[in-house]
């Protein structure tokens, strides 16, 4: 399966997702650079962390008009599975393949952290190989990844399971302390309507090695190669 | 030689005028000599930079030149844009520190996030990509109100600029003392990795060869940073903002890409960051290290704004600047690349045969400087040296007759004061704030003795660390420089990892008071003797003097960068206690020093006597020794015991990592002929708290290098407390209160004021 990774101008983690996928899942992937208009025939697209645009402006807005993202929309539109990391989430929404906005965290400062995120919904196609409940250490960086949605579309997400991974504490409950940018009803991730888009916060690419502290985001991509290749 | 005119508008070289530009009589009379004739207001602005102490190094290249620089693995010593190193399978790394301290005193924000984009250009121009961001950061005591808001700025500008660029910040040093209340000190460092055949010198090769500018345009900000920093604070600083530099991360990552792929196309034959003294500096000295003439034209300058002047253009300090050296022929590609990136590249300029330094404007020649005597005919100076008899007082008196305060007789008081004293207390909140993962190579983060990176493709490590307890080297400067080395290098072994090269940030007061050049001698001198012993080579780095406000002279402050490398990752060892059983061992002697101690410092006030012993010899038999130990692979846990002394290295053990805490039961209940309070507070050093499930061989091997060594104690994982048996006394501490104490202190302090409103976001129009 072929992964492609965007590289935006101010993508910084691109590289980590590259070798995500390559060393860990030993799938083929392909760096995209934001000005072709070329997937080069990826299966599965990830839209990598970092500061597209230096965030000026508004984190992931000026991103969505690259030309690469008409490709990139057409591909969500037909049912290709795109993931956004981070920035990726926050250009998925720009972009609105995803419903919500990133705000600004609320303490106001940079947050840079290994958190515990809950797994809400284990039957979709990047958490399939997840329990439902499960808690996954995984690390967050960011300065504005507070996810607002209005009451109306924040029950509709919780209504139809696509609230994704939620912030726990270590026993599992959603507190405010375990919260580290105040999204929310500690949202951390959410689906797309038909399933095939997702974005997070934390970044799965850096939880990939016992060695860097943990490796609970292996199963996310391994997820979607399990359910695409069959 | 061209025929130099004054050119209309700029104006006339008085002596006010070159007094202004802080030149000494002397010094113009040297300039004057050397042109022949007056020198015209371009000519002028370009030596005054040149050879500011910032640039030249006028008071401190003498002394620096007695460091030791070399080692079978140095590629690159002191005198390029960094260091570089050789970690064996064909790859290096290139390393430097720096500081932004003048800057920073007077706008947080801007001058803590430039000093770090002016190190990452130095590291990525070497052909290296950076892996690791470090900083050093001293600043006054965090009840003023001034304070906080310099430290809050300082570190939102050093996680805004390095996060943007995507390069982890992973480890450094915050302290706090009352000597750096008006002038803090922001120094920070840069790691990268390169292939060793990718290595590029700062080097002007080949006649005919055009020069380019490439990255940002020219503004006219930072106009005279260079000089800036080479003169003490004042309260006339305040209206020197404009000399102080704007950053643009974003720019700076699309740089560093097209930079590193400029390097590897072939393309170009020499790249130099436009860092201090901007266009002049980088010119001036790319020419002199290849033995050619180079000629300038400001006018093909791109420039953010019409108008400026060539004064301007050459001493504009905007941020996001290379000067490139490239192949006759390729400029078309040059431009491609950074096209590509969406930055300019123009011809600016060639390398000519014919030695002399000139820059035109349009036709009209407006500096021009014989060969490269622009660089080499700067003065160099060996100030008087003398020690100030109020420290030499200081020093001698004895901290043991400081009667201990009332409520000491509960040592808990005691260490919980000591854990709460914001230079001992978790820096989590500012750590927080600096992605220290991204590039999925972090092993250990901050908060560890030393940090640690993979390095892809092998079974090795990186460990890099900063160090340097400035009380030290205020009260006996050799002793000083030699621990602050030692201490590095002991804090880099505690990973696992073995101590290679360092890098300095000699941070100072001014040169010119005997006291203090007396103080910059004798701490290099101690650094040097250190660096021996360990064989940790100095491979660069900065000097920084001037650092006085009207208060007087910050502590001496020489800040060491250290590399280490861990041969087998499977080695890296954490600082924190980890397994239930586990013994604890003293790796090093028993001792009770006071002097100098933050003990002093906190529960006393008082800045006296003299520092620790530090026998170079002996540091190097104690880092040996544990490395020993750790490949042996019988080492649980190892910690380096300096600022607070054993109890505080102890009570680290037990609950800096909140993911992993333990309790323990200490006996020192035999050192009867020590007091209690030296026993738990002096900082003795050549110190490390060690834990293992193998003690007796952990004795062997230290047994066998000659090593005092004394299994003190168990770990408790369940046990909620820290018991510490004395000769004298017992003292039960209970974690709730080491925890509350060294991990609540700073943010308690800091959520008081945290003005955030008051920064300045980086500006998206300072981009293009």
């Amino acid at each position: 399966m072929k992964f492609g990774i965007v590289t935006f101008p101010g993508s910084n983690c691109d590289y980590d997702a590259f070798h995500a996928v390559t060393e860990i899942l030993g799938e083929e992937a392909t760096y995209i650079w934001h000005k072709d208009h070329d997937l080069q025939g990826s299966d599965v697209i990830i839209l990598p962390g970092g500061f597209s645009y230096g965030d000026y402006l508004r984190a992931g807005a000026i991103a969505r008009f690259s030309p690469i993202m008409q490709e990139v929309v057409a591909h969500a539109k037909s049912g290709g599975p795109v993931l956004g990391i981070c920035n990726g989430f926050q250009i998925a929404c720009e972009a609105g393949l995803l419903p919500g906005a990133l705000m600004r965290n609320s303490h106001l400062q940079f947050v840079s952290a290994e958190v515990r995120i809950r797994v809400e919904n284990a039957e979709t196609l990047f958490t399939n190989l997840y329990e439902r409940g499960e808690l996954l250490r995984i690390p967050v960086a960011h300065g504005d990844g507070r996810f607002v949605a209005t009451p109306e579309v924040l029950d509709q997400l919780e209504g139809d399971g696509r609230v994704i991974f939620k912030y726990a504490d270590a026993d599992g409950n959603l507190s405010a302390d375990a919260n580290p940018n105040g999204s929310e009803r500690n949202i951390a991730g959410i689906i797309s309507e038909s399933g095939n888009v997702l974005g997070l916060m934390p970044h799965p690419e850096r939880a990939c090695s016992a060695l860097l502290g943990s490796s609970d985001g292996v199963r996310l991509l391994e997820s979607i190669l399990s359910r695409v290749a069959a | 030689m061209s025929e130099v005119t004054p050119r209309v508008g700029d104006p006339v070289i008085t002596p006010a005028l070159v007094a202004e530009h802080g030149l000494t009589k002397a010094e113009y009379e040297r300039l004057v000599a050397m042109l022949g004739r007056t020198p015209t207001f371009t000519e002028l602005g370009v030596v005054s930079a040149l050879w500011s102490e910032h640039c030249s190094y006028k008071h401190s290249r003498p002394v620096l030149k007695t460091l030791p620089t070399t080692a079978p693995y140095v590629l690159q010593g002191p005198g390029e844009n960094a260091g570089v190193i050789s970690i064996g399978d064909g790859l290096a790394v290139a390393f430097k520190i720096e500081s932004h301290n003048h800057p920073s005193a007077v706008e947080p924000y801007q001058g803590a996030a430039t000093g770090v984009g002016g190190i990452l250009r130095d590291v990525f121009t070497m052909g290296a990509r950076p892996i690791a961001m470090l900083n050093s950061l001293r600043f006054g005591t965090l009840d003023d109100s001034r304070v906080r808001y310099l430290f809050s700025g300082v570190v939102k500008g050093i996680g805004d600029y390095g996060n943007c660029v995507g390069i982890p910040t992973v480890a450094g040093e915050i302290v706090f003392d009352p000597a750096y209340e008006n002038n803090p000190l922001v120094n920070a460092m840069c790691v990268g990795l390169m292939h060793e055949e990718d290595l590029i010198r700062a080097k002007a090769e080949g006649v005919g060869n055009p020069i380019m500018a490439v990255g940002a345009r020219t503004g006219r900000d930072g106009i005279h940073g260079a000089s800036f920093a080479s003169e003490d604070l004042s309260e006339a600083s305040d209206a020197k903002r404009p000399r102080i530099q704007v950053g643009d991360p974003f720019t700076e990552k699309l740089l560093l890409e097209a930079s590193l792929e400029l390097i590897k196309s072939g393309h170009i034959v020499a790249i130099q960051d436009m860092g201090a003294a901007g266009l002049t500096s980088s010119s001036a000295e790319m020419a002199e290290r290849g033995a050619v003439g180079v000629t300038i034209d400001v006018t093909k300058v791109p420039t953010r704004e019409s108008g400026m002047t060539p004064y301007e253009i050459l001493l504009s300090e905007s941020q996001e600047r290379m000067l490139v050296v490239a192949k006759k022929g390729h400029e078309d590609d040059v431009r491609a690349i950074l096209n590509k990136w969406d930055l300019t590249a123009a011809v600016i300029g060639e390398v000519i045969a014919e030695p002399v330094y000139r820059v035109t404007e349009g036709s009209k020649v407006v500096a021009e400087f014989p060969g490269s005597r622009l660089v080499t005919d700067c003065p160099t100076y060996s100030p008087d040296a003398r020690e100030s008899s109020d420290i030499i007082e200081l020093r001698s008196t004895d901290p043991n007759a400081i009667a201990p305060r009332a409520e000491e007789k509960d040592h808990v008081w005691t260490l919980e004061r000591l854990l709460s004293s914001p230079t001992i207390a978790s820096r989590a909140w500012a750590y927080r704030q600096y992605d220290s993962t991204v590039r999925t190579n972090t092993v250990v983060g901050p908060g560890g003795d030393a940090a640690v990176l993979r390095v892809r493709g092998t079974n090795k490590a990186i460990a890099v660390k900063t160090d340097c307890n400035g009380r030290y080297v205020y009260l006996e400067p050799r002793v000083g420089g030699r621990i602050a080395v030692a201490e590095a290098a002991r804090n880099v072994a505690c990973t696992g990892a073995r101590p290679l090269a360092i890098t300095n940030c000699l941070n100072f007061g001014n040169p010119t008071r005997p006291e203090v050049f007396y103080q910059f001698k004798e701490a290099v001198a101690g650094m040097g003797e250190a660096c021996r012993a360990l064989g940790t080579p100095v491979t660069g780095g900065n000097v920084s003097l001037y650092n006085e406000s009207p208060a007087g002279a910050v502590y001496p402050t020489p800040v060491i960068g250290m590399i280490g490398l861990v041969d087998d990752i499977s080695r890296i060892t954490p600082a924190t206690f980890q397994h239930d059983g586990d013994a604890i061992l003293l790796l090093g002697e028993m001792g009770d020093e006071l002097g100098g101690s933050e003990y002093l410092a906190t529960i006393h006030g008082k800045v006296i006597g003299a520092p620790p012993r530090c026998d170079p010899a002996r540091e190097k038999i104690v880092v040996d020794a544990l490395l020993s130990a750790i490949e042996a692979g019988v080492v649980s846990s190892a910690h380096d015991c300096s600022d607070g002394g054993l109890a505080v290295a102890l009570a680290e053990c037990c609950i800096a990592n909140r993911e992993c805490e333990s309790g323990a039961e200490i006996d020192l209940s035999g050192y009867s002929s020590l007091t209690d309070r030296g026993i738990l507070f002096g900082e003795t050093q050549g110190r490390i708290v060690l834990s293992s499930s193998a003690p007796e061989r952990v004795l062997a091997i230290a047994k066998a290098a000659g090593v005092p060594c004394a299994q003190i104690g168990r770990v408790r994982r369940h046990s909620e407390s820290l018991d510490i048996t004395l000769p004298k006394s017992a003292v039960r501490n209970p974690l709730s209160v080491l925890r509350r104490a060294y991990h609540s202190t700073i943010p308690a302090i800091m959520s008081r004021t945290v003005e955030h409103a008051n920064f300045d976001e980086l500006s998206p129009v300072a981009a293009h």
